[in-house]
């Protein structure tokens, strides 16, 4: 499994128990959008936040929350934290 | 921020207003009490001929003192300065222990699990006059959406 894949995985995992939409879920790749295709409430995307803050030992602050938005943006944003600790 | 600029920032009004004094407040948490009057319309139908204060009441005044007055203290103290109030329910997980009878007071008690993003996740248990637990659990809710 590449490391792309590896966090993909790993991302699927933190989001699955507030996902709406099942079958976006089950088609979930890159530029799945957290809001529009998941359905994931706004409330709910910030139990996502903090859960990948738990997960990877990082702080995301308001400009990290407002760019994730998808899959592709989430992983940007964890693996610029995760190499600035 | 004094307790009563706070009830006064409360968006809700009679006969929907939940909140009758705080007694407390600061970063971590609020307490706050309620006296249920007697001539609420709901006792009339919940239940016939037998009143009891309905659990999604119940809920609804641990909302109201927990969750959104504790709410507006902690946006004011981060130097929110918006004046109007919008706000969401966004989860709730209640478990009811003992009834509560018309006339009742009732202490509700709210600790912060965090306030991030916008979203303000408190626990949340309520006493009677006894001091015995009437519910307890966790409330989640939008402030400033």
């Amino acid at each position: 499994m590449s490391k792309k894949e590896q966090l993909i995985s790993e991302l699927k995992l933190i989001i699955r128990p507030y996902v709406q939409d099942e079958f976006a879920f089950e088609n979930l790749n890159e530029d799945t959008d957290f809001i529009a295709d998941l359905k994931i409430n706004s409330a709910n995307l910030v139990d996502v936040i903090l859960d990948i803050e738990d997960k990877y030992d990082i702080v995301l602050d308001n400009e990290s929350m407002d760019k994730m938005l998808n899959v592709k943006a989430a992983m940007e944003v964890i693996n610029t934290k995760v190499s600035e600790k | 921020m004094t307790y009563p600029e706070i009830i006064a920032k409360l968006p809700y009004q009679h006969p929907f207003l939940f909140v009758g004094e705080i007694l407390e407040v600061d970063e971590n948490g609020i307490s706050g009490t309620y006296t249920y009057e007697a001539a609420h319309n709901f006792y009339k139908g919940h239940f016939k001929d037998n009143p009891v204060t309905p659990g999604v009441i119940l809920t609804e005044t641990m909302a109201q003192i927990g969750l959104v007055a504790f709410g507006i203290y902690l946006l004011d103290k981060s130097g929110n300065t918006t004046t109007e109030l919008k706000i969401a329910l966004t989860s709730s997980e209640m478990n009811f222990f003992k009834p509560v009878f018309p006339g009742e007071k009732v202490l509700v008690k709210s600790t912060k699990e965090y306030f991030r993003f916008s979203k303000l996740k408190c626990k949340v248990a309520m006493f009677n006059e006894n001091g015995d637990l009437v519910c307890r659990g966790k409330i989640a809710g939008m402030m400033n959406i």
